[in-house]
């Protein structure tokens, strides 16, 4: 149900901007620190773009990774755990999130 | 010749092409005028973070709030964490102290609302069901809604009691100026790392149930690690709202949140 509150809203961002034309796709980055999972995201779109009367609209996903700055050993790593943003170098939990946590409609294609 | 088209939506037309046929014609054309094109769209850069319409939404109750000075909580928890009877003991101890009102969220029902009833605070009960058959947690538009039910004038304190539910509140600011969770004992120690969204999110935990660690397999030290790994920085306050016990560490932890001389240190 999470992933259908976010396709409402990314369908409000999609109409304000569609102003009426017909949306053929919408393209959405999503950071890995979002508790989105994309095969639920996809299959709610395909509910929600009917109920929003934008019935052509494919989703694109664009997956951005988890990135984090150490302030204890100064690195910038991938973070892949899917829980800790913890430095993977040196496990202090002083790091500054660098990336992961987008989530933005980037473009729309319109006729 | 003329070349032949027919559109998505019925429509056909053909249209000339002036050019000699020496070579086979699979060749692609581009058009600059067939609006019925697939492949003849716009793209539109936006950039927009998916949430902008909510924010803005919740700039406008911020504003609210604090044009008349009230500071906000937003409490979240899963459902049966306790939130309500937290509240409960909360409105009983800062009677006549802290003035309050409350902005109930739940999906259906007037329960948790009328529990919290004759206690002395302004009540704004917000049932959701009326959304996509029941929405999981509370926006700014609903909570701007709620705002027509309270005498903002003269209440120092609002919490918004959210849906429970560990995962959507968590997305969706309010207008709040702090964020609290209600997290039980009984959920088990590893729900922190099962829902980091929430927990990373959130100012303060309230560990609660800890009465009812003698019958669990893990200590309270197990739980603070847990949310530690997640969230450094919170503040962690193991209490039992049945009993009690830690509860005046929360009591304070408002009064702080709520009182002048800290309000720009907590924000």
């Amino acid at each position: 149900m999470h992933e259908l509150s976010l396709c409402r809203a990314i369908a409000g961002v999609v109409k304000s901007h569609a102003a009426g034309r017909r949306v053929e796709v919408v393209r959405v980055r999503v950071g890995a620190l979002r508790q989105v999972v994309p095969d639920s995201l996809t299959f709610c779109w395909t509910l929600v773009r009917d109920h929003e009367d934008m019935p052509t609209a494919e989703l694109e996903l664009e997956l951005v990774a988890a990135e984090v700055r150490c302030h204890s050993c100064g690195q910038l790593s991938e973070v892949v755990s899917r829980w800790s943003v913890a430095c993977p170098r040196c496990a202090s939990a002083d790091v500054s999130v660098v990336s992961g946590e987008e989530f933005l409609v980037t473009s729309v294609d319109v006729v | 010749m003329g070349r032949f088209h027919r559109h998505e939506d019925g429509t056909e037309h053909s249209h000339d092409h002036t050019h000699d046929h020496d070579h086979p014609h699979e060749h692609e054309h581009e058009h600059g005028d067939h609006s019925g094109y697939a492949t003849g769209g716009e793209r539109i850069e936006i950039l927009e973070a998916i949430f902008s319409e909510n924010d803005s939404r919740a700039a406008v109750n911020r504003k609210a709030f604090e044009d008349n000075g009230v500071r906000v909580l937003n409490l979240m928890s899963s459902p049966g964490s306790g939130k309500t009877t937290v509240l409960a003991a909360t409105l009983d101890a800062l009677a006549g102290e802290v003035s309050i009102g409350i902005i109930e969220g739940d999906i259906a029902t007037d329960i948790d609302a009328a529990r919290l009833g004759g206690r002395g605070a302004q009540i704004s009960l917000l049932n959701t069901s009326n959304g996509f058959g029941g929405e999981c947690h509370l926006d700014a538009p609903m909570v701007g809604r709620a705002l027509a039910a309270l005498d903002l004038a003269p209440l120092d304190l609002v919490v918004v009691e959210n849906v429970g539910n560990l995962v959507c509140p968590a997305e969706f600011d309010v207008g709040e100026h702090a964020k609290a969770m209600v997290y039980s004992v009984t959920e088990g120690e590893d729900k922190p790392l099962k829902y980091p969204v929430m927990f990373r999110a959130v100012d303060v935990v309230l560990l609660n149930k800890i009465d009812l660690i003698p019958h669990l397999d893990a200590d309270v030290d197990t739980y603070l690690a847990s949310i530690r790994e997640v969230n450094p920085a919170a503040t962690v306050l193991p209490v039992s709202a049945r009993t009690g016990a830690g509860m005046g560490a929360w009591f304070d932890w408002l009064r702080r949140f709520t009182g002048p001389i800290e309000r720009t240190s907590l924000t």
